[in-house]
């Protein structure tokens, strides 16, 4: 390539406005007075107010994670507000009701919250929820006539307090690790979805995080029950405005699969990245773990990072039920002075489990972009088999990639496999597409959307071409 | 980070400093208080992660003696092959020049006692020998070692013969635990060329500990071939550091073998200094029973235009325990920069495992880098039709494994050792317990 | 005169390639460059097409204007298309989608509307019938897993789609059975007129059985030796490349 890549621009980010709502906003500072007011607004039970309690006294008292390959300045936890919603947040009696100015925001954002059909002809049910709390779910009423709940987690604590008390945290504990125990303690919202026995999910069901308020957390939690048989693709998508200072976001998924059941998961995530010079843009520290209870249950994870600032997660699977199946797929995008450390982890306990991992980080700028994966195949899981494959896309001299499988065999049946590599674009592909009349950008791009094409085929179609074009959108002003 | 301190190996003390230079008893003692102040690397060190290290530390090592050992050169010659080349031997960390041939070393060579040669030098000339402590167990080795080789190659010169470094541990079988740290030094001058190995055996079921450290120095265009074979009893303990810094357009490649010790670890840090430097590093380990093979390495990518080749292959059998850690490093500027990186694996039996870590950490752009894992077992298509032309079971799987060993064995270039080292391959899996086979097939009817 | 090529000299490093070529090409004839391994062939069709990793000395005269100072994108606008000796692997990019945004691109440049997926496949689909191109291949990633024939053709019909002025075809027949060759050479034939000029790098006569060149020279060591007639290649063919050759069996392929 005859340029270099060090000349930037700002890259447009066109979910970067704010919207005046009139916000409850609860005072910055945490402790547990904060949580049990956020457990009382929320009119939650006793154990719910008990079990965030715990969770905040184990958080108290554990190291925040440093073994990360990411970089940034101590996060103050008691200069952040624990709790913001737009008001007035009554119950609705129907979405002719929702804030006009949240609608009107919505629309701006391209999320519709009137029930139609879209140009493509796919239903989407959506549940949009601003700063810390719900605020309209769609299609409601067509989901429950098969039975589907699909609701803002604080009505399904109120409506369906068994089956939350159930699964809440039974695959993500109040203190696996730091930033779920955080979560735990102060979630104020997030989606929950259940899907009856042999129910296949009649519309692909959705959820859109927007982050509005300044100086507050978003502390989402997402819970989603597949019964036996049954079938649900779920999707999320995450937006913030441009703000200078950095905005935390904690949000735990957890996922539970019974026998025969199949849940499909798709991230769109671009929360503010912060400008080229690095300032400002979320941190998400994101705890997301599926667990595949049932024989033959599949959990299907597919991630498409372009936002924040910091990105730590790890999507996995705990593949308890024999024959059952975990997938994740991942693009990973870092440009300006953005950094990623993502992977999966998939731990084998059943026999005849089978995973693959198909991770494609690009880093351009100063992006720094790292997989971090773990692969655990207990000596339960006779004839375990996993697949993984990451390769690392370079853009320009100040942009790292790096690589850290854990491969762990116990089992003489296991069959794993790992191959990764790590290059930049390759010169004779610019060549060629130049040649044939593609300028140096268009090309780069055209490149890496080939080089991410085994994912992005992954997700349903509305949303690979939304992906497509954030790819494309976050890698202008990176090239040439 | 959590080291582990009060403890067994912590708690040696210095000895008596006879006759040595003041500056090298200055040394041993900072080394240590390095050791008191830092400890030992607990389970949250990434480097150790799967390794984990408290009975060893636990166990009341005392510093190995020198003795008259009962070994001759020709028994030598059996156990560890003779190259026709010069062979130093250490007893216990202690240069034995009864059983060295010193007679073949090349007249400009220098190749002697690293005892011998620090006494003769001024503290000035050896500080690049004992760099600043990083790690426990150097800076152990830099308190305790005695001796160890010390060989120099002129520049443009080529040493035919490969020269044959041999660490025995020896002592009656009821004494106490001993700790043996030999440290050897190899540098080799610009556009000069040699062949080292390293033959690590013991001769009693003892319980020991071999904290071994070697430094290969490449000067520009300089050639080493490095082979470090550990095959000691199933009583003993083996921890290896292997330091090699390269210059532009050298050229290194290790061999690194673990057949024998209960719990084993080598560790190769290569560094990559000058443009142009090329480095292989190949491994095998075979750990069966309660065995526990460790293999670290971190290739570190400094400069640019540089080439890296790494392949690891284990067989695991047993109860065994396999751990593999790899990482390649390339900073920032280490442009055109060529890193290739394999770790293959085969269990042979239920409890055996493997843990392996393949790691790039790549700061440069214009790179090529690839790295590949991979855990399996014997083909069962071959194995059947291995068994359908009239070979029984267990004769066709000792024949896969082989073939799948031989790969490795194909790579060792000196033809004495390849048989020696052939021989202990076939012993080693032929030993492998046909009782334990039987169970691994027994376990797997009984899950049907 | 498509192309002028006064002194070219091209460089990798220390070692020069290009020695000083000379040529000229007049619009809407076949020239034929000839020549053997290592005399510099693919290298002069490589600078033509801008590749940046030569240090290029001389003028180049693209239908009056200077071609080396251009992009290779810009070269292509100009209408200058290479044919490559080795075509390259697009993982993940659709071989149809590819074409579009070619053809689409060039078009932007020459002051024409975009051509959408249904317009394009229309005048697509008849161009893949001249190279008798298989329609599974335009649903594939370009050129990846194609077979060498496969690819092959699938330059031509980038040729055929993207209408340029002066295309190289460099060592299109190496890799091609005889009824590939036949096939490429009915679609390169039926593609030569009076606004477009041909010129193909070849190592063997059997391609000018096919496509008959008004123009034949002969390239050694980085220079153009000889020039002549369609009989040229008839007598190189006998005679080798130079009187004195010292080695008249040439390897198979050529170097890019």
């Amino acid at each position: 390539m005859s340029t270099d890549i060090g000349e930037f621009t700002d890259q447009e980010y066109k979910y970067g406005f704010t919207t005046d709502l009139d916000t409850d906003i609860v005072p910055r500072g945490l402790n547990e007075d904060v949580i049990r007011l956020i457990s009382g607004k929320k009119n939650e039970p006793a154990w719910l107010l008990d079990w965030r309690l715990e969770a905040y006294r184990k958080w108290v008292k554990k190291p925040e994670p440093r073994w990360q390959n990411v970089h940034y300045d101590p996060i103050d936890y008691q200069d952040i507000s624990y709790y913001a919603a737009p008001k007035p947040k009554k119950s609705l009696a129907s979405l002719n009701e929702v804030d006009p100015e949240v609608r009107a925001m919505f629309d701006k954002l391209g999320i519709s919250l009137a029930e139609q059909e879209r140009l493509s002809g796919v239903t989407v049910a959506v549940d949009a929820v601003v700063d810390s709390v719900s605020v309209a779910t769609t299609f409601k009423k067509k989901l429950a006539e098969v039975g589907v709940i699909f609701c803002s987690f604080s009505e399904a604590v109120q409506n369906h307090p068994d089956l939350v008390q159930k699964y809440l945290g039974s695959v993500v504990s109040n203190q696996d690790n730091f930033f779920a125990a955080l979560n735990a303690a102060v979630f104020t919202d997030g989606s929950f979805c259940y899907i009856p026995k042999g129910v296949h999910c009649p519309m692909e069901l959705s959820t859109y995080f927007r982050i509005n308020a300044a100086d507050t957390g978003q502390f989402e939690r997402t819970l989603i029950i597949a019964e036996e048989g049954s079938y649900v693709s779920y999707l999320e998508g995450c937006t913030a405005p441009m703000r200078d200072k950095n905005q935390l976001h904690a949000a735990v998924v957890e996922l539970v699969a019974l026998e025969g059941a199949v849940i499909k998961y798709s991230t769109v995530q671009n929360w503010y990245p912060g400008d080229a010079q690095g300032r400002g843009g979320i941190y998400n520290f994101v705890t997301k773990r599926g667990l595949c209870a049932g024989a033959n249950s599949k959990i299907s994870w597919t991630q498409v990072e372009t936002g924040s600032a910091i990105t730590w997660k790890y999507p996995g699977v705990i593949l308890q039920g024999d024959g059952s199946v975990g997938e994740f797929y991942s693009v990973a995008l870092t440009a300006n002075y953005q950094q990623a450390d993502t992977g999966s982890k998939m731990v084998h306990l059943g026999k005849n489990t089978r995973s693959s991992i198909i991770s494609k980080t690009v880093s351009a700028d100063h992006g720094q972009s790292t997989y971090r994966g773990l692969v655990q195949i207990h000596d339960t899981a006779i004839g375990a088999r996993n697949y993984t494959q990451c390769d690392s896309l370079l853009m320009g001299k100040d942009s790292g990639a790096s690589t850290f499988p854990y491969i762990e065999v116990k089992h003489p049946s296991a069959k794993v496999e790992h191959e990764a590599s790590t290059s930049k674009i390759g010169e004779d592909q610019l060549f060629y597409c130049r040649q044939r009349g593609i300028p140096e950008e268009e090309a780069t791009i055209m490149i890496v959307n080939g080089f991410c094409r085994e994912v992005f085929k992954t997700l349903p179609m509305e949303f690979a071409v939304e992906a497509q074009r954030l790819l494309s959108v976050s890698l202008e002003g990176s090239i040439g | 980070m959590s080291p582990n301190r009060a403890t067994g190996l912590a708690q040696i003390a210095l000895p008596e400093p006879a006759g040595q230079p003041t500056w090298l008893q200055r040394m041993r003692r900072s080394a240590l208080d390095w050791v008191a102040e830092n400890g030992f690397p607990g389970h949250d060190d990434e480097d150790w992660k799967y390794t984990r290290l408290g009975p060893l530390l636990a166990i009341p090592f005392e510093l190995a003696q020198p003795i008259d050992s009962s070994l001759t050169a020709s028994a030598l010659d059996v156990l560890v092959g003779n190259c026709g080349g010069p062979r130093l031997v250490f007893v216990n960390g202690h240069f034995n020049p009864q059983l060295s041939s010193l007679t073949e070393i090349p007249k400009n060579i220098r190749a002697t006692s690293l005892r011998t040669h620090l006494h003769q030098t001024e503290e000035s000339g050896a500080s690049r020998l004992f760099p600043p402590p990083q790690n426990s167990f150097v800076a152990l080795n830099s308190a305790f070692s005695e001796d160890g080789a010390y060989i120099e190659v002129p520049p443009h010169t080529t040493v035919e013969r490969p020269i044959h470094l041999v660490f025995v541990t020896d002592g009656p079988a009821d004494a106490a635990p001993i700790l043996a740290s030999p440290r050897s030094v190899i540098i080799a001058e610009a556009n000069s060329r040699l062949t080292v190995i390293e033959s690590y055996v013991g001769l009693r079921p003892q319980v020991s500990l071999t904290n071994a450290f070697t430094q290969v120095i490449l000067e520009a265009g300089a050639n080493v071939e490095h082979y470090t074979l550990q095959n000691e009893p199933a009583t003993a303990m083996h921890l290896g550091m292997l330091a090699v810094h390269q210059p532009a357009a050298s050229e290194f490649s290790s061999y690194a073998l673990s057949l024998g010790a209960s719990l084993a670890r080598q560790e190769i840090r290569v560094a990559l200094a000058g443009e142009g430097a090329q480095t292989q590093l190949r491994g095998l380990y075979m750990p069966r029973g309660r065995q526990h093979h460790g293999h670290v390495t971190s290739i570190d990518h400094q400069a640019p235009g540089c080439t890296s080749r790494e392949l690891y292959k284990g067989v695991l059998d047993g109860q065994s325990r396999g751990v593999f850690k790899g990482k390649v490093v390339v900073r920032p500027g280490a442009d055109r920069t060529d890193a290739n990186q394999s770790n293959k694996n085969l269990l042979l039996s239920e409890g055996a495992e493997i843990d392996t870590r393949p790691q790039l950490e790549i700061l440069a752009d214009d790179v090529k880098c690839t790295h590949g894992a991979a855990v399996g077992q014997l083909d069962e298509e071959a194995v059947f039709y291995l068994r359908s032309r009239g070979i029984g079971q267990k004769a066709a799987r000792d024949m896969l494994t082989y073939a799948f060993v031989s790969e490795m064995l194909g790579l060792i270039t000196i033809p004495e050792l390849k048989t020696l080292i052939e021989h202990a391959v076939a012993q080693q899996l032929e030993a492998d317990s046909t009782d334990d086979r039987e169970k691994t097939l027994a376990g797997e009817i009984r899950s049907r | 005169m498509i192309l002028k090529i006064e002194n070219l000299r091209a460089k990798v490093g220390d070692k020069e390639i290009l020695r000083g070529v000379n040529l000229e090409l007049p619009l809407g004839q076949v020239h034929a460059i000839m020549g053997p391994n290592g005399s510099g062939k693919s290298t002069l069709a490589q600078v033509l097409a801008g590749r940046e990793e030569y240090t290029v000395t001389g003028r180049v005269l693209f239908d009056g204007e200077d071609l080396l100072t251009q992009t290779p994108e810009a070269r292509a606008f100009m209408g200058l298309f290479l044919a490559f000796q080795y075509p390259v692997e697009l993982p993940g990019v659709g071989n149809l989608y590819f074409l579009r945004t070619a053809l689409n691109s060039v078009r932007k440049q020459r002051g024409l509307e975009a051509l959408d997926a249904v317009d394009f496949l229309a005048f697509a689909q008849k161009r893949m019938d001249l190279v008798e191109m298989d329609r599974s291949l335009m649903s594939r990633s370009v050129n990846e897993g194609f077979s060498g024939g496969e690819k092959k053709r699938n330059e031509i019909l980038q040729l055929a789609i993207l209408e340029p002025k002066l295309a190289i075809l460099d060592e299109t027949d190496s890799g091609l059975d005889i009824d590939a060759l036949r096939t490429v050479a009915k679609a390169v034939n039926a593609l030569r007129g009076p606004d477009r000029t041909l010129l193909l790098i070849t190592h063997y006569q059997r391609l000018l059985d096919y496509i008959v060149p008004d123009q034949v020279h002969v390239m050694t060591e980085g220079q153009i030796v000889r020039s002549g007639g369609k009989d040229l290649a008839l007598e190189l063919e006998h005679d080798g490349y130079l009187a004195d050759a010292p080695d008249h069996t040439l390897p198979v392929g050529g170097t890019p």
